[in-house]
């Protein structure tokens, strides 16, 4: 008899309603991931003109506000997409309050996107100087393109709080013991500069070696550090039980642990050591290859982490 | 004034009256719980009992889903009510996210956030929450907690010591009370839910969550498409649903 299993203090629930299960799926992680890269470019794009001239990443200026662009608009689809009242979102901007993090993040994503918009016009209509010549809104654009260099220290700036605020969401996340770790803010960091780094090495092949060199550098080491962390996460569990009871999902013999740890070896182990073996050799397929992995391994992480405390039963 | 609840464990008989009564005072959908009461089995056959833990909203005072809605669709009333205004909800399910007692649910008829509000309404009017005045045992304690001649308050004082509040390491100060829990009722890591364990089978996860009738482009079309009602009284149709899929086999079956 199965019952005789159990230890005369254990309890069983035997009548209850269904568990919610998992509410913030996949289109949350599509959401994480992409703002990650949105970030992500700007902020290692700020790195590298800091080291090199721009003459060595002759695209970066309209480039880097392209990618940022295209994936703050995925990020911004899905965030309104996941939403059960989506045409309602307007109340964040009509009916702000303050103490959510949601809110806060929502007029910071919305300012971002804005000027990011503002530097790919300024950009691509300097690199393209043929393109729409008598439309008066390019020439006014083509007039002020001093705008983008006044600009571009502020959304560097922006890019870090918008990189972050997503870590302040789930600090709030109450019922998501998980999630309320410092630890989180790092994670979220290191995923912008991991994401941001492979982004831009996708579109590296002209640039010179030398840039390609810390490109590959700040890739070893934002998954290095990152995978450090999912570790310390992953043995150090006994931080509160209800951490430890989520992580038992991605620990042995748990629902999530493959896909745990095809995150781990794809997205972070795999693409340090291919990164750093192209520091000497400069093989970019090798380079793209790690960067596209870290992208895949990046979502796959994120996933996880969004997923196991949702399958927790909360009361 | 501070509303408040109290259970005592040892009087409730797991009746499910009280749950009735909410189902029915607010039009909960199916699928969705206000007030849901608990079996949970203690022990080993034949030594082993069987406890009911009534659980709801706790109107907490300082409330994690109060603070992380981005637009104040939850908010505190005067009287310590966390109530929701679903006109307002954007639907986001942060406060899902938020709640340490998985209090809230997505109304799959509204698709906005909803959750015990200690019957707001009929506090208005001067009348006591439904559950209250269903419950045959007088197990649901409601009152002022600030007003210490109050009965909640009467009744907390006199079992003083055996009053305990649902994961009070959250502070989240709750302002729901039960008398005669202990860890294996009140602590959700502190039971298991074993599949074939339960009066019913296959309910650990819900499938789907808000509408399950409409995709996500219905969510932008809502508010211009009118969509068949899909409510309680839609699933008790049975005429009408028999009717239905009477004509259709007729489609199918070529008018026999
Ligand atoms: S129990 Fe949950 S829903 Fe109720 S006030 Fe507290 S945090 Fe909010
Ligand atoms: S789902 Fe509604 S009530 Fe809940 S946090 Fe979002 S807007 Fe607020
Ligand atoms: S109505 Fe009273 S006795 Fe019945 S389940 Fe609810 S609290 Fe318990």
């Amino acid at each position: 008899m199965v019952e005789h299993g159990i230890n005369a203090t254990n309890a069983v629930v035997t009548m209850d309603a269904a568990l919610p299960g998992i509410i913030w799926g996949w289109m949350i992680t599509l959401n994480m991931w992409a703002k990650s890269i949105g970030t992500g470019v700007v902020l290692i794009s700020a790195f590298l003109l800091y080291r090199h001239k721009k003459e060595s990443m002759p695209s970066i200026r309209w480039i880097m506000p392209l990618i940022s662009f295209v994936a703050l608009n995925v990020f911004l689809l899905f965030t309104l997409v996941d939403l059960h009242q989506p045409l309602r979102m307007v109340n964040i901007f009509f009916h702000p309050h303050w103490t959510s993090a949601i809110t806060v993040g929502a007029w910071m994503a919305s300012l971002f996107t804005g000027l990011i918009t503002l530097l790919l016009a300024i950009g691509l209509l300097d690199a393209y100087p043929d393109c729409a010549r008598h439309n008066e809104i390019a020439k006014t654009v083509r007039a002020n393109s001093e705008l983008y260099e006044k600009f571009y220290p502020f959304v560097v700036f922006l890019a870090i709080p918008v990189t972050l605020y997503t870590a302040v969401i789930m600090a709030e996340s109450s019922a998501r013991e998980l999630w309320q770790a410092p630890t989180e803010l790092m994670q979220m960091l290191l995923a912008a500069f991991m994401a941001g780094s492979a982004a831009l090495v996708m579109v590296s092949d002209k640039w010179s070696q030398e840039v390609r060199k810390d490109l590959a550098l700040v890739l070893a080491m934002a998954v290095f550090f990152s995978f450090v962390m999912y570790m310390g996460e992953y043995f150090f569990s006994f931080k509160s039980a209800e951490a430890e009871v989520t992580l038992e999902y991605v620990h042995s013999g748990g629902e999530y642990n493959v896909q745990f740890w095809m995150a781990m070896v794809l997205g972070f182990i795999a693409p340090f050591f291919l990164a750093v073996s192209t520091m000497k050799s400069d093989n970019k397929t090798i380079l793209r290859f790690a960067a596209i992995l870290a992208l895949i391994g990046l979502y796959l992480a994120k996933d996880v982490w969004l997923k196991i405390p949702q399958m927790l039963p909360l009361s | 004034m501070k509303l408040g609840f109290l259970v005592d464990l040892n009087l409730c008989m797991g009746c499910k009256g009280c749950e009735v009564a909410c189902k029915v005072e607010n039009e909960v959908p199916l699928s969705s719980w206000r007030l849901r009461v608990k079996y949970i089995d203690i022990g080993t056959f034949p030594d082993s009992s069987r406890n009911f833990t009534p659980l709801r909203c706790n109107h907490c005072e300082n409330a994690p889903c109060e603070r992380i809605c981005p637009v104040s669709a939850l908010h505190y009333l005067e009287n310590g009510i966390v109530n929701v205004d679903s006109a307002r909800c954007i639907g986001c399910a942060g406060c899902m996210m938020a709640c340490p007692y998985g209090a809230i649910y997505m109304d799959p008829e509204t698709n906005t956030a909803d959750k015990c509000t200690y019957c707001a309404h009929r506090i208005e009017s001067g009348m006591m929450p439904a559950c209250v005045v269903a419950c045959p045992v007088e197990a649901n304690i409601f009152g002022d907690i600030e007003d210490d001649s109050s009965y909640i308050s009467r009744y907390i004082m006199e079992h003083q010591g055996g009053v305990q509040v649902r994961k009070p390491e959250k502070h989240t100060n709750p302002k729901h009370f039960y008398v005669g829990g202990g860890n294996q009722t009140l602590n959700p890591l502190a039971h298991q839910r074993i599949e074939g364990y339960g009066l019913f089978n296959n309910i650990t996860h819900l499938k789907h969550v808000g509408d399950p009738h409409h995709g996500i482009l219905d969510r932008f079309l809502a508010p211009f498409a009118a969509h068949k009602a899909v409510d309680n009284k839609s699933f008790m149709d049975f005429e009408q649903k028999k009717a239905d899929s009477h004509d259709k086999s007729h489609e199918n079956e070529g008018g026999h």
